[in-house]
């Protein structure tokens, strides 16, 4: 019984799963099963769709933001010209004075007056976020709703003043 | 339990904070200009001419333009950063866009002390 023991326990000193022999056949296995756990599918995640059709209207605030402020960059050299030439001289004052008063001009002034009231708009909720003022969900909603409804309100009624 | 502070060289807060200071500038000279023109509603040269022209108006309005390009910078750069990939790419656009606002914040500056 005492010998049985101890034959067991040196059989035992290695252990079979150990053995070169049963490790070559299993690392096997395992390669085989790895390469075939298929890799995980793309997930749709709420999140991973960012196209605003999709977006809550605090995104929407946020990328309106983003494209205004790209659209009066670009559109900075027509403004500069604007005011360069309506300081420069009487001439070209009326000269400035005739291009703002075509049609299509007003059209782009408009649009770059709301671009510059929305970014105006949404600048300051911005700024009051920072202060950590209204960023509980309900409120930063609702604020995203003022920011598009003030800035649309302002442009019609700024718009009528100073270009049409 | 390995203590790492991951903080860069603070580049990042210098431009966030330069952003909102020009922006409030910007907002300020903006409603400041509006209450101007809505009083002085300038309907000719002459009066066009003299709302620009006092001293303090052509600071403020040069701390706006100058705000203004700043400011357009830090966006710019941002929107570049995040849809321009190709290194060659990213850096032309970032290098149009840095003569574009030096020319604007020039231009700026003579119209408003020109002759």
């Amino acid at each position: 019984m005492r010998e049985g023991i101890e034959t067991a326990s040196i059989s035992n000193a290695i252990p079979a799963h150990l053995c070169i022999g049963a490790i070559i056949p299993s690392l096997l296995t395992l390669t085989a099963a790895m390469a075939q756990t298929p890799t995980r599918p793309k997930r749709s995640a709420p999140w991973y769709n960012i196209s605003p059709a999709n977006l809550p209207l605090p995104g929407l605030v946020s990328i309106f933001h983003r494209v205004s402020g790209l659209g009066l960059f670009v559109m900075l050299w027509l403004l500069l010209w604007l005011f360069d030439r309506s300081l420069v001289s009487a001439e070209g004052y009326a000269w400035a004075k005739g291009v703002l008063g075509g049609g299509f001009v007003k059209l782009i002034m408009t649009g770059l007056l709301w671009a510059f009231l929305h970014h105006f708009c949404a600048g300051i909720r911005f700024l009051l976020l920072d202060m950590h003022v209204g960023i509980e969900l309900a409120a930063a909603r609702h604020s995203s709703t003022i920011v598009f409804v003030v800035s649309l309100v302002l442009t019609v009624i700024l718009g009528a003043i100073l270009i049409w | 339990m390995v203590n790492r502070i991951l903080v860069g060289a603070h580049y990042g807060f210098g431009s966030w904070l330069a952003q909102r200071v020009t922006a409030a500038v910007m907002a300020v000279y903006s409603v400041l200009l509006l209450i101007v023109l809505l009083c002085v509603q300038p309907a000719d040269y002459a009066a066009w001419h003299g709302v620009f022209n006092p001293e303090w108006m052509r600071m403020a309005t040069m701390l706006f333009w100058l705000s203004l390009c700043y400011h357009a910078w830090i966006g710019v750069r941002d929107i570049i950063m995040d849809y321009v990939k190709p290194a060659a790419a990213r850096l032309i656009a970032h290098v149009v866009v840095i003569v574009a606002l030096i020319g604007c914040a020039g231009w700026a500056l003579q119209i408003l002390w020109r002759a």
